[in-house]
């Protein structure tokens, strides 16, 4: 089926902001964001893809081999490292919210504040 | 608004997203049909422009090369304010840091003892593991690796050191102050290697080395590799950094003045 990588993308992203919406755990919820953010590979991945292609590697293959999107790649890399940092600063974030609060129930944190 | 509202707000919202996405994707090349053209034009330029034949890291270095300065100076402020966001707080200390790992325990809380096999697995690959960070980092014009993800596999043979059950060792190893600096090098390095260029003459981050004589070879490819190397060092401190303050969080730090 030729959208089915789309599909999955959409699947990913919507199961991802559903853990988002009905967390009850900050790092649970910084988790389902990775789960959000996991769909963009697929997507970029997806996009890129020659049916028949190889990897864009052309250390032991002619240079004039069809290849794969080498752009949407390298954006994945970003991609991924982009998220690890931020992975890391909303934990970092979590943990002192912790320690403020008492409680890494998001819902609850609302209560506090307001 | 009560969890179950929330759900049905969430699943109206979803729906409506879903339906939109579907729309657009009618218009889109279906899978496997790559559109182009830049994909296939870097495709065909990049081995002769740059000696390089990996060329996702081309991308990232040479054409792309601004991009990820921005992206490198990402991580960099993302692994400052990990530290910033865990600073002392003002009533707490840090624990004398004083029989090593299996002593972390206070509060009701106590970290199990590593077993030894994890310690073994462990020992066994910290060398292999560093080794193959930098072979990655130093290869990111032949084969599918680089800077990042070098730095990280670097970074995760310190990781090793410390599941080892040596938190001790670990902060040894990699004492603050040298990861600091090594994470500035790191930095600092791939933006004077685009102004080394500027001082030459040429636009910014311009490939001003030698290409070398044969695509492929690992002296070949000009200042890819060196970013690559340059990248590779700040990835690597960066996660050293962000992972050794969330353990200091966990291992040294505690609430209460002594």
């Amino acid at each position: 089926m030729q959208i089915l990588p789309f599909v999955v993308v959409v699947w990913i992203l919507a199961v991802g902001l559903y853990g988002v919406v009905t967390s009850r755990h900050l790092v649970h919820l910084i988790v389902c964001l990775i789960v959000v953010q996991s769909s963009t590979y697929v997507l970029l991945l997806g996009v890129g893809y020659k049916t028949g292609a190889v990897a864009p590697y052309f250390f032991d293959i002619p240079n004039h081999t069809p290849a794969v999107d080498p752009v949407v790649q390298a954006l994945a890399l970003t991609d991924v490292v982009v998220e690890a940092a931020v992975t890391a600063l909303l934990l970092a974030i979590a943990i002192q919210a912790h320690k403020r609060f008492g409680t890494l129930d998001p819902q609850e944190l609302v209560e506090l504040r307001g | 608004m009560t969890p179950g509202q929330r759900r049905w707000i969430f699943l109206a919202a979803i729906a409506a997203l879903g339906a939109f996405y579907l729309w657009g994707l009618a218009g889109l090349p279906g899978f496997g049909n790559y559109p182009g053209p830049y994909g296939n034009i870097i495709n065909r330029i990049a081995v002769a422009q740059t000696n390089a034949t990996g060329v996702v890291s081309t991308v990232n270095f040479e054409y792309r090369g601004f991009d990820t300065v921005g992206e490198e100076f990402i991580l960099f402020v993302a692994a400052t304010g990990v530290a910033v966001v865990l600073r002392h707080l003002r009533d707490e200390r840090e624990r004398k840091p004083g029989g090593g790992r299996d002593d972390a325990t206070d509060e009701g809380r106590s970290v199990p003892a590593t077993s030894g096999a994890v310690r073994m697995v462990a020992l066994i690959m910290t060398g292999p593991t560093v080794v193959m960070g930098w072979w990655l980092a130093s290869h990111a014009q032949t084969s599918p690796s680089g800077g990042f993800q070098g730095g990280a596999v670097l970074a995760t043979g310190f990781m090793l050191i410390y599941l080892a059950g040596q938190f001790l060792a670990f902060e040894r190893v990699s004492p603050t102050d040298v990861t600091d600096a090594v994470e500035a090098i790191g930095a600092g390095g791939f933006a004077a290697v685009g102004l080394t260029a500027v001082a030459m003459g040429l636009p910014y981050l311009s490939n001003f080395l030698g290409l070398g004589a044969v695509p492929g070879a690992v002296s070949s490819s000009g200042t890819i590799a060196l970013i690559s190397f340059f990248v590779g060092l700040e990835v690597g401190a960066a996660f050293i950094l962000i992972v050794s303050e969330l353990l200091d969080q966990t291992l040294l730090i505690r609430q209460g003045s002594q």
